[in-house]
């Protein structure tokens, strides 16, 4: 369903075409990551820490290299020595001396799974025997698991260098401190008639993507390298492997595989540079796989969180004070992803006095990386669930509270600039009129919650190339990796600027040597950003169309417009002419055809969802089931609703993963208990119902064609929502995540016998 | 005169200020003259001549893009904000 504002006379745009690669993928055709094979090819496995915090005293592989097909084995040793400085690369800021120390560990291992080393061999078989023959000596240390632990006095301390301005030259795990505040707390408290304090914590979570990460890497004697390997970034690999190896961007070409699933987590690099290392020892291509305990136990997960809320409303429902701590567990590098979390926690609200206090800290996990929306969902899970206490102690009905205090065009942001158009309210509006919402819900331990949110969505760099063909079909040729129907997007958009059926448009995804600088497929930016350099660059496919038709009609080209897919001379005199009927005479009127464009992308429109969720507990095992859920969400122009109404569900769909079953469990020593999807459950079409979906068009006046981005800010709301449906349903206001029946039937145990006390003592 | 927004972990530099006018055409100039007026300041926003990675420009409430190079108006509002995306690696 699509409620759409967006004005615009489009004939593709907002269309429904089946995928162009839609056969490659049914058929089994299409090629991942592990799919790729080279003649010679050698197999590595890494050699990984089974301990979560030890320094390492000796490695031996001398028995491993003896072993027969054993081609080479890396070590730190040889890597080149990194710079402890941070710097941009793509959507994140790197710190190469930490980058090349999770690639491999240096003196000490910081969590269960962190590489120590890589071997090459004749098979995958042998590989791994080899990392049975390797001899690691380790002194074991105390772990620290989480902010509390990390941050108390006399806490062991991860990495000896690293310094937080706030302590001065004292070694710490506390990375960062971001704050952000506005107006007179104090004053804004004593004016608020309820106040609401809680303590939050979630569990870190994992992305969940199917195909695990994967890579090939060829060195070439003349030092020329490729690697192919499923990733969100090709240009963010190529930059990052070169960091990490010491060697020229310009040496490395990245070929990004089909990729089965990323969702933020296949931004950064782990297996790369080793295969590169491996093959350039060697002399032969090296493939690496993860497995799927290795991807949970050592790539990048997002992290778990402790927040205190405390936010104060006057007795007709205005929010007027917010006082805010948050800490996000980092993993064993610095940068997690709070300072995001931290501008998001109240973003679609108007609070005209808070302060937000929010900390990085080092813990011995693996070191977070991008999830949907990265730091945002936790943040939402302890907003919303005060916000809807708010609503209940004020007797307003939880979305009309939201809408009395939700941003609008012009409301200032927790970091100062005004929003510019927005459609918050809009997606308010759009549940509460919604048959959902309207209906009625009935039945014991039932419980309907709804929370909000908020993301940024992102601009930075694309490039993209329109080429029309002899027969006056086109391709259009870019480099941002299809995670969610991107290549349809970009055909279509083609498509309606050159008036081309869509099926007459190829979308193409290329390598990094066969196209501009593109980013990250990341930060909701590809329909956005790379659809406004594949815009841009059909449209100068469309000026060259017209200096063409001019030189036929020998014209000037200010006398030729192009309408609808066909050129005319105005003023008539000539029969127009389709691109089909010109592109036979592009030969003798100055050769082909090639419409470019780069752009560095301003004007990103935010995106905002909300969502309503009916649950029903089942009050003897405190198991939750999902019987309805609503998600609206603002996405701009949806160039193929489908495709969008695709991200909302998948959205939603891990965030109630996230509420209900996922977590990492490490036991006392820091070891990871649940490292397969047996036992870290990602949900499953049996938990789920079908997810509803309300496309709210609010046109981002920053894009030609009003998109805003679509693939995060639905995983935002649905843990809160599913936490104040539960407390709908039985009572029991949840303050941790996941969210899971032995949690609940403790917390649901504790209320009945505080409720019973309480009755009795009446 | 443009007015910059400062960041509120840097107020200690401002004496607790908030909000600075302060004369310039560019990200550059508008940088200088705050190091100028409040010493220090300028090397919390700068690294290598230019903005910082960790820090993002935003400027009349748009994520800017060129750094120091980037021109603001007679009465742009400039807003120094932790960059998005949060990772360091």
């Amino acid at each position: 369903m699509a409620a759409s504002t967006t004005t615009g006379n489009f004939k593709v745009i907002g269309t429904r075409p089946i995928r162009h690669d839609g056969v490659d993928k049914v058929t089994g055709r299409a090629k991942f990551g592990a799919d790729y094979a080279f003649p010679g090819m050698l197999h590595g496995k890494v050699l990984r820490s089974p301990h979560a915090h030890a320094i390492i005293k000796s490695i031996n592989v001398d028995k491993a290299l003896k072993l027969p097909g054993v081609q080479a084995i890396v070590t730190s040793k040889d890597l080149p020595p990194a710079e402890n400085k941070l710097e941009q690369a793509g959507e994140m800021t790197i710190n190469p001396m930490y980058l090349s120390m999770n690639i491999l560990a240096r003196d000490k291992v910081l969590y269960d799974g962190h590489a120590i080393a890589a071997v090459a061999a004749t098979s995958p078989h042998i590989a791994e025997e080899a990392l049975r023959l390797s001899e690691v000596e380790y002194e074991v240390l105390p772990p620290v698991m989480a902010v509390d632990a990390a941050t108390r006095p006399g806490a062991p301390i991860l990495l000896n260098d690293l310094r937080n301005p706030e302590e001065g030259d004292k070694p710490t795990n506390v990375a960062q401190h971001y704050q952000f505040k506005r107006g007179d707390v104090a004053a804004g408290f004593k004016a608020a008639d309820y106040v609401i304090e809680r303590e939050f914590n979630t569990a870190m979570v994992h992305q969940g993507y199917i195909e695990p990460h994967n890579a090939v890497g060829i060195y070439n004697p003349d030092g020329q390298a490729t690697i192919y390997c499923s990733t969100q970034g090709p240009v963010i690999v190529r930059s990052l492997s070169a960091q990490v190896l010491g060697m020229p961007v310009g040496k490395i070409k990245v070929v990004p595989a089909e990729i089965g699933g990323g969702f933020g987590g296949k931004t950064t690099i782990y297996l790369e540079p080793l295969s590169l290392l491996l093959s350039k020892k060697t002399g032969a291509p090296v493939k690496l796989t993860m497995s799927r305990a290795e991807v949970l136990r050592a790539s990048g997960p997002t992290p778990g969180a402790k927040i205190k809320v405390k936010m104060g409303a006057t007795r007709d429902g205005k929010l007027v004070a917010a006082e805010i701590w948050m800490a996000y567990q980092a993993g064993a590098f610095p940068g997690s992803p709070v300072g995001a979390g931290a501008m998001c926690i109240i973003a679609p609200y108007t609070v005209e006095n808070f302060v937000i206090d929010a900390y990085d800290v080092v813990v011995n996990r693996p070191k977070t990386a991008s999830y949907r929306a990265p730091g945002a969902t936790q943040a939402a899970f302890a907003s919303e669930t005060v916000i809807d206490e708010l609503a209940e102690k004020c007797g307003i009905d939880p979305i009309d509270f939201r809408i009395k205090n939700g941003v609008k065009e012009g409301s200032p942001q927790v970091v100062g600039p005004p929003f510019k158009r927005i459609g918050f309210i809009q997606t308010c509006e759009a549940i509460k009129n919604s048959d959902h919402y309207k209906s009625k819900l009935t039945g014991k331990f039932r419980g309907r919650g709804v929370a909000s949110g908020f993301w940024f969505n992102a601009g930075m760099q694309s490039s993209a190339i329109v080429n029309i063909h002899a027969d006056g079909t086109a391709s259009v040729v870019t480099g941002s990796p299809d995670i969610g129907g991107t290549r349809a997007s970009m055909a279509m958009i083609t498509a309606e600027v050159l008036g081309l059926p869509v099926t007459d448009v190829r979308p193409i995804v290329t390598d990094t040597d066969s196209i501009g600088h593109t980013d990250v497929t990341g930060g909701s930016r590809v329909t956005f950003a790379t659809g406004m350099a594949v815009y841009e660059a059909a449209k100068d496919a469309e000026r060259q169309l017209i200096e063409r038709a001019a030189k036929v009609w020998e014209k000037k080209p200010d006398e030729v417009e192009f309408r609808a897919g066909m050129l005319h001379a105005k003023g008539g005199g000539v029969p127009p002419l389709s691109i089909k009927q010109l592109a036979p005479r592009f030969a003798r009127t100055g050769g082909p055809i090639t419409g470019r464009a780069s752009v560095s992308a301003r004007g990103v429109g935010p995106g905002f969802a909300t969502s309503v969720v009916d649950v029903e507990v089942d009050p003897d095992t405190g198991k939750v089931q999902v019987l309805r859920c609503t998600v609206a969400q603002d996405a701009g122009k949806a160039i193929h609703p489908s495709y969008v109404e695709g991200q909302m569900q998948g959205g939603t769909a891990q965030g109630i993963g996230w509420a209900l079953n996922e977590e990492y469990f490490y036991d006392d020593k820091g070891t990871l208990r649940n490292s397969g999807f047996l036992d870290y459950r990602i949900p499953t079409c049996l938990d789920l119902p079908m997810i509803e979906t309300i496309v709210v068009e609010e046109p981002n006046p920053g894009h030609p064609l009003g998109v805003r981005g679509v693939g995060e800010v639905s995983i935002v709301p649905p843990v809160a929502a599913v936490a104040n449906a539960i407390y709908r349903a039985v009572g029991v206001r949840m303050t941790q995540t996941p969210m899971s029946p032995p949690k609940l039937l403790k917390a649901m145990l504790k209320h009945r016998s505080a409720t019973q006390h309480s009755a009795a003592a009446d | 005169m443009p007015t910059v927004v400062i960041p509120a972990l840097m107020r200690k530099f401002t004496g607790g200020v908030e909000r600075v006018e302060v004369p310039g055409k560019t990200i550059r100039e508008l940088v200088n003259r705050l190091g100028e007026r409040f010493p220090g300041i300028d090397q919390q926003l700068l690294e290598d001549g230019d903005i910082r990675s960790s820090i993002a420009v935003s400027i009349d409430g748009e994520i800017a893009t060129g750094g120091v190079l980037d021109a603001v108006g007679e009465n742009s509002e400039v807003h120094f904000i932790p960059a998005i995306g949060g990772g360091q690696l």
